[in-house]
């Protein structure tokens, strides 16, 4: 009987440490692989050009230059953003990729819509998917007017306004 | 319901389970106890190690410069990164001083006697293997610590007589500490060294097993099974040094200085504590009696250390007896103990590493502030993490002499890779007037004045940028750079007070009646570095 309760002692300090132990690297380990990093300052914003260039229904591609954190370095690219002005001091503008598989698509004049030369998905000037295989509208960049200059900010997935 | 059947049917397929059994019933003298938990402890302590490193190279580039910027993220980005690194940084120390109580004990009870000498062997090789950790790993930071403490080493292994250059050669530190010698020491760290540790602890375990934990002289009680006592106490002492480790790496941050600075001549370099010993060994011998200090003594204690079995090859013999094994292990200890205590005692303490040097006048003060502004855009594009000054650097020395004009300069700042191909530069993303200012300092860079990229402090470097944005330089003169419509601007300190200054700015015609300059309403952050930047310019000449 005593050495019954010797060895359950035993038994229970033996897991009960081990448990301890386990949990206290396990739970570290997962919030420092599978949690997102301290959120640095995005990227202000960023102009991208005039909004005298802009003309009500005209989408214009604008380039421009961001830096974006990776991981430890922070890299400077440039992309683009099709930009539609849609009010006096309004504007949308729209990733350079398309939703489907991330082909660059462009302004078709002649059809009024945005056309993917990939699967030709198209979209319409409010980035709504028209036709094709695109599961959903155009993705958007953050975007206001400033001093008459079109500004851009961090990009929004799914195109809702 | 019970596990029993799955157990069963693994256990006929794989064996697993009999395997664990008898592992845990290993048959262990009745005398064994607390004295005999350090193995245990040595072998959590490696695979805590093993953890704790493989999360830290899941984020870790391995590369000088590169490795800095990836150490920093994982301190102060990732969560419980910076608790990962403290386990990993202090459990190295941990392990080490684990290792060396286990050796104690084995040596001051005998227990290394025949039949046991290759056992004994086998954790001599494993000390070593634990200590060639601490050096290895010491380097990967590339911190400053990191790069002098590994300068030292790569120099006394190549002072050796014969072997030296060959040894040099192999750490990759043949033209000193560089890209090379990282990649040896980073290969070793994370590939060699673990797979020989795991080998030799396989090694190591199986010999205790076929040997037996070594018994009292003479013991005749009935022996007893490992599980559960003995793995009781082991998990104890494995706990309490778990729980210890665990609360030093919460509470005190692992310490990681600036980035390596070749040309950083005050730097005071000092190994870590456990090599202190050695490091004050070596002062003790001058001149041409130096290789005794830094090399013949620690190979001959080696020597030895493994030869401890076949010098001392009486029976085994009670604790009571082994009154030498006990005077060695007392003597070595307080020599170790003086020896440290004498290395810390007479190391100056290294000027704060993240101090800004506010009154000591540096070469800053000569720089145009221009220049100035330029070690701003050097220092906000991280230029240090590949142009770190000195000849080891990932991307070329600009101190070494620059010989392009400040023209290819800015067309190479905005498209690296058309004017030098291949290059791994990044583009710079910066305005006209800001690549100007910092094409302006590289070209006016040399081994002289390079200190100031690190040196010059961030409120003179502030101040210049915002003096460089407001274009001050169009009517007044800093150490001879800019026009002279207005008063030059040297010893501004000597003349006006700080509240004048202040004043003068939102309101010059107050001031100063019939002046030509415009207010300036500047952001109270900008404003506060121009001021404190321009009341410390040099008085002028």
């Amino acid at each position: 009987m005593a050495d019954d309760n010797r060895r359950n002692f035993f038994l229970t300090v033996i897991y009960g440490l081990w448990g301890l132990i386990a949990s206290a690297l396990a739970i570290p380990a997962a919030g420092y692989l599978l949690l997102p990093g301290k959120t640095r300052k995005p990227a202000a914003w960023t102009p991208v050009g005039e909004l005298a260039e802009l003309q009500p229904g005209a989408p214009t591609e604008m380039m421009f230059r961001r830096n974006r954190a990776d991981g430890w370095k922070v890299t400077s690219e440039k992309t683009s953003a099709w930009v539609v002005k849609t009010g006096d001091n309004d504007v949308v503008a729209f990733a350079p990729g398309c939703t489907h598989l991330g082909c660059a698509y462009h302004w078709d004049e002649q059809g009024r819509h945005f056309l993917c030369p990939c699967h030709t998905s198209t979209f319409g000037l409010d980035g709504k998917v028209l036709s094709g295989p695109a599961p959903r509208p155009l993705d958007r960049f953050e975007a206001k007017v400033q001093n008459g200059k079109v500004l851009i900010g961090p990009i929004r997935k799914g195109g809702a306004a | 319901m019970t596990l029993k059947p799955a157990l069963d049917w693994i256990d006929q397929r794989t064996g697993l389970k009999t395997a664990v059994d008898e592992f845990l019933n290993e048959e262990i003298p009745a005398s064994s106890g607390w004295r005999h938990v350090f193995g245990s402890m040595a072998a959590f302590s490696f695979m805590l190690q093993a953890f704790t490193g493989v999360l830290l190279a899941l984020n870790y580039a391995p590369t000088p410069g590169e490795a800095y910027n990836s150490v920093r993220y994982i301190m102060t980005e990732l969560t419980g990164g910076s608790l990962i690194r403290g386990l990993h940084h202090y459990g190295a120390s941990m392990m080490i001083i684990i290792v060396v109580l286990h050796m104690i004990q084995v040596f001051v009870w005998g227990a290394y006697k025949k039949p046991r000498e290759a056992t004994w062997i086998a954790g001599c090789t494993l000390l070593l293997i634990t200590l060639a950790f601490g050096l290895t790993g010491y380097l990967l930071p590339w911190d400053n610590r990191a790069y002098w403490g590994t300068v030292v080493t790569t120099q006394i292994a190549g002072s050796a007589p014969v072997a030296g250059a060959y040894v040099q050669r192999l750490m990759g530190a043949e033209s000193g500490v560089g890209v090379v010698t990282f990649a040896r020491f980073f290969a070793a760290h994370v590939l060699v060294l673990p797979l020989l540790t795991m080998l030799l602890i396989g090694a190591h375990i199986y010999l205790v097993r076929k040997h037996g934990v070594a018994p009292e002289p003479g013991e005749t009680a009935p022996r007893k099974k490992f599980f559960p006592e003995q793995v009781m106490k082991d998990t104890v002492a494995i706990f309490a040094a778990f729980a210890i480790l665990f609360t030093l790496a919460v509470v005190a941050k692992a310490p990681l200085e600036r980035i390596a600075d070749p040309t950083d001549a005050k730097y005071i370099p000092r190994p870590e504590w456990y090599f202190l010993f050695l490091f004050q060994t070596l002062k003790l011998f001058e001149g041409p009696l130096e290789i005794v200090g830094s090399l013949v003594l620690p190979n001959l204690a080696i020597v030895a250390l493994f030869l401890v079995p076949f010098i001392d090859r009486s029976a085994m013999a009670k604790l009571r007896q082994r009154t030498l094994a006990i005077g060695i292990v007392v003597l070595g200890a307080i020599g170790w103990a003086g020896l440290t205590t004498a290395a810390v005692m007479t190391t100056p303490k290294n000027l704060d590493q993240t101090a800004d040097l506010d009154t000591a006048p540096g070469s800053w003060q000569q720089l145009a502030p221009e220049e100035l502004a330029g070690i701003g855009y050097y220092r906000l594009e991280n230029c240090a993490s590949c142009h770190t000054p000195g000849p080891n650097a990932v991307g070329p020395d600009l101190a070494a002499g620059v010989r392009k004009d400040a023209a290819w300069m800015i067309d190479h700042f905005k498209r690296p890779a058309q004017i030098v191909p291949g290059t791994a530069m990044p583009a710079i993303a910066l305005k006209d007037s800001q690549l100007n200012a910092l094409a302006a300092f590289i070209l006016k860079l040399n081994p002289k004045n390079q200190e100031a990229l690190t040196s010059a402090p961030q409120f003179a470097v502030d101040g210049a940028l915002v003096y460089q944005q407001n274009r001050c330089g169009a009517c007044h003169q800093v150490n001879g750079a800019g026009m002279k419509m207005g008063p030059g601007l040297n010893g501004l300190a000597t003349r006006r007070s700080r509240a004048w200054i202040e004043e003068h700015f939102a309101n010059p015609q107050k001031m100063s009646p019939g002046t030509v300059m415009p207010p300036y309403k500047l952001a109270p952050k900008d404003g506060e570095a121009l001021i404190k930047y321009l009341m410390n310019l040099p008085n002028p000449e």
